[in-house]
């Protein structure tokens, strides 16, 4: 297991050593705008800012999508369900195989994919629950189980796929709209897109439907619940089934946005809490927000402190916000 | 039995296996049980805190690596020996458990796992843009050959791990034992309960992190010298995670037996895995098997053997 890549840093490295000729094509397609193909900074300039505040809010939404998912587990549900990027890495694969065998487009496959996420979200909730919940184990042997997950589905990714970076084709990942000094990447642009209509289809279902209500009442009473004659377990599971559903979408936008392989998904780990914390638990608009702000300090810290740094921040971000304001921007 | 008949005894298996590891006269067999032995410790700081207090540390690698790279830093800056080189990677690596903890441990104890994962990304992200230590290129350490007394370098390295080995299942059985023992039980078993009959939960959690961080740091500081050559990604490298929390799992938590039992078997296992079929696989063993000791045996083979024994006697 030598070796390993440190994710987009390292992608960014790779992709920003001219000498790989075959790949300048790619790099111009992932490395951020105003970076050169050297990784110098073209200049500090008023355009450059703009760019870093458009490219951190449209980063920002791809955060939302993959946090959307623990904002319902960890927030609502309280499982702490640390392989939840592991899952988003699964639908980033599967994404890149049908992709590549078939030609259709991974926001549309990962939508196709929904009710296979489903099901294995159901699944693993069924097992959480028969092994740690019932039993009230959950704090010590259910983390140390989802960890196992995560770790699992880590190796076998490489075992299968080897520690490549994969990417997908589809006709928004490289385009830019410009609009003045104004730049859109397509790439960041569809994903921002897409994580928004995620959030709001799951808003409208959480605030309208009898399920999305009950899954909210869960979080605050079982035994209310269970006497209206609801299974509070059937519900939590078909939240926790929702929330895995979730990392489909995630997955194919994660893919579109920058090239995968096994390990990337350690990095979002950091990354997914934070936000969630940040935007205060159990809240969906919260989580948009914190998610559309750490894209923005992110991007900030890469493009002026260089983009290996941006790992980093997240964490500072997660700190800070534990120990000044723990219940988060949106707390309830 | 008394504390100091116990430190007697492991010192007198240690010495044991030391001179049963000299007649192989191999050099693998040494560096094969550092590696073990390294995991031993590993496994032991882990229970410190994830067994006795039941919190969770998922960053068992930003130890090691905090222990390691505080080697290279220093052997960079003036030569030392490395028994100085430990103690120096011990404090520094206590020091950050216990800001880790100070920050986070006031809150539910998710927050404290989640902290420890993003806590190895940092630090990398760090080490990766730090040049004095190699950054992503990673640092050179040359290793001399021989070494006065013992002979060959690895098997002084060898003894030093050893050392460790009995120096902190000391520690965890002395603590498991003492009232500090009682208190990070309390804990344990009902947090809310202990804090209301006046158990000063946060500071036995603050000591828990900085013992348990400490000794991990401990088993990381030798590391430059065993490796050689010293790499972010393999200094921070996901197995040290999960074997350190597969280990004392599947050897069960409840007392310092479990992490040795879990660290040799598992240990040895992944010895013969690497060798036989391929680290992938061997990495893909200890994953599978900690699930399945989670699930099925939830107290390890120590409460296997504990419930075996029990079912014999009625």
């Amino acid at each position: 297991m030598e070796a390993r890549p440190e994710g987009l840093a390292k992608a960014t490295a790779f992709l920003q050593t001219g000498h790989h000729n075959k790949n300048n094509e790619l790099a111009r397609k992932y490395l951020p705008a105003g970076t050169g193909l050297l990784g110098e900074q073209v200049g500090f300039s008023y355009d450059l800012l703009i760019n870093a505040l458009i490219a951190g809010i449209l980063l920002g939404g791809f955060y939302a999508a993959v946090t959307l998912g623990v904002s319902i587990s960890f927030g609502i549900l309280d499982i702490v369900n640390i392989a939840h990027p592991a899952f988003i890495i699964l639908g980033s694969y599967i994404a890149y195989i049908v992709n590549i065998r078939l030609g259709i487009d991974p926001i549309v496959i990962s939508v196709l994919m929904l009710p296979v996420f489903y099901v294995l979200g159901a699944g693993v909730y069924q097992v959480y629950y028969e092994s740690f919940e019932r039993r009230g184990q959950e704090s010590l042997r259910g983390l140390s189980f989802f960890f196992g997950l995560l770790f699992i589905t880590e190796v076998i990714l490489i075992l299968v796929f080897g520690v490549d970076y994969r990417y997908v084709e589809a006709w928004y990942i490289g385009p830019t709209w410009r609009f003045g000094g104004m730049d859109f990447p397509l790439r960041m642009l569809v994903p921002c897109v897409a994580a928004l209509a995620l959030f709001g289809a799951l808003q409208l279902f959480l605030s309208y439907t009898f399920i999305g209500r009950a899954i909210s009442a869960v979080a605050q009473d079982q035994q209310a619940l269970r006497l209206m004659a609801v299974d509070p377990i059937r519900i939590k599971r078909i939240a926790f089934a929702i929330s895995i559903a979730t990392t489909s979408v995630a997955g194919a936008l994660l893919i579109i946005i920058q090239p995968v392989e096994p390990s990337v998904g350690r990095e979002y780990i950091g990354r997914v809490f934070a936000i969630c914390v940040l935007g205060g638990l159990g809240s969906l608009p919260g989580t948009v927000i914190g998610a559309m702000l750490l894209g923005i300090i992110e991007s900030f810290t890469s493009t002026f402190y260089g983009p290996s740094w941006a790992p980093a921040v997240a964490f500072g971000v997660l700190l800070l916000t534990l120990a000044f304001r723990p219940a988060g921007l949106l707390g309830r | 039995m008394r504390t100091r008949v116990f430190v007697l005894i492991s010192i007198a298996v240690a010495a044991a296996v030391f001179f049963a590891a000299r007649l192989v006269n191999n050099d693998y067999v040494f560096f094969a049980g550092y590696t073990v032995l390294q995991f031993i410790v590993l496994a032991t700081a882990w229970n410190i805190l994830g067994g006795y207090t039941g919190y969770v540390n998922f960053g068992s690698a930003a130890f090691f690596a905090l222990g390691a790279y505080s080697t290279v830093f220093f052997h960079k800056f003036y030569q030392m020996p490395i028994p100085v080189l430990i103690v120096i990677g011990g404090v520094i690596s206590g020091i950050v458990g216990l800001g880790m903890g100070y920050l986070t441990l006031r809150l539910r104890g998710a927050f404290f796992a989640i902290a420890t994962l993003a806590l190895a990304v940092v630090l990398q992200t760090f080490i990766v843009n730090w040049d004095y230590v190699g950054g992503s290129r990673g640092a050179y350490i040359i290793r001399p050959n021989e070494i006065a007394w013992i002979g060959p370098y690895i098997q002084y390295l060898f003894l030093l791990m050893l050392a460790l080995v009995v120096i902190s299942l000391a520690v965890a059985r002395g603590i498991e034992r003492s009232q500090l023992g009682y208190g990070f039980a309390t804990i344990r078993d009902d947090e809310l309960a202990a804090e209301a009959s006046g158990v000063p939960t946060l500071r036995l959690k603050l000591i828990a992190t900085t013992i348990s961080g400490a000794l991990m740091g401990m088993a990381g500081a030798p590391f430059p010298y065993y490796i050689g050559y010293l790499q972010p990604s393999s200094a921070f490298g996901l197995e040290y995670a999960v074997n350190s929390i597969a280990m004392p799992m599947i050897g069960g938590t409840t007392s310092w037996v479990g992490p040795l039992i879990g660290a040799i078997l598992l240990g040895t296992l992944q010895q013969i895995a690497t060798v036989t079929i391929s680290s992938a696989v061997n990495l893909l063993i200890v994953g599978l098997l900690l699930v399945g000791f989670v699930i099925i045996a939830p107290n390890g083979i120590v409460g296997l053997v504990q419930g075996w024994m029990r079912g014999r006697a009625k």
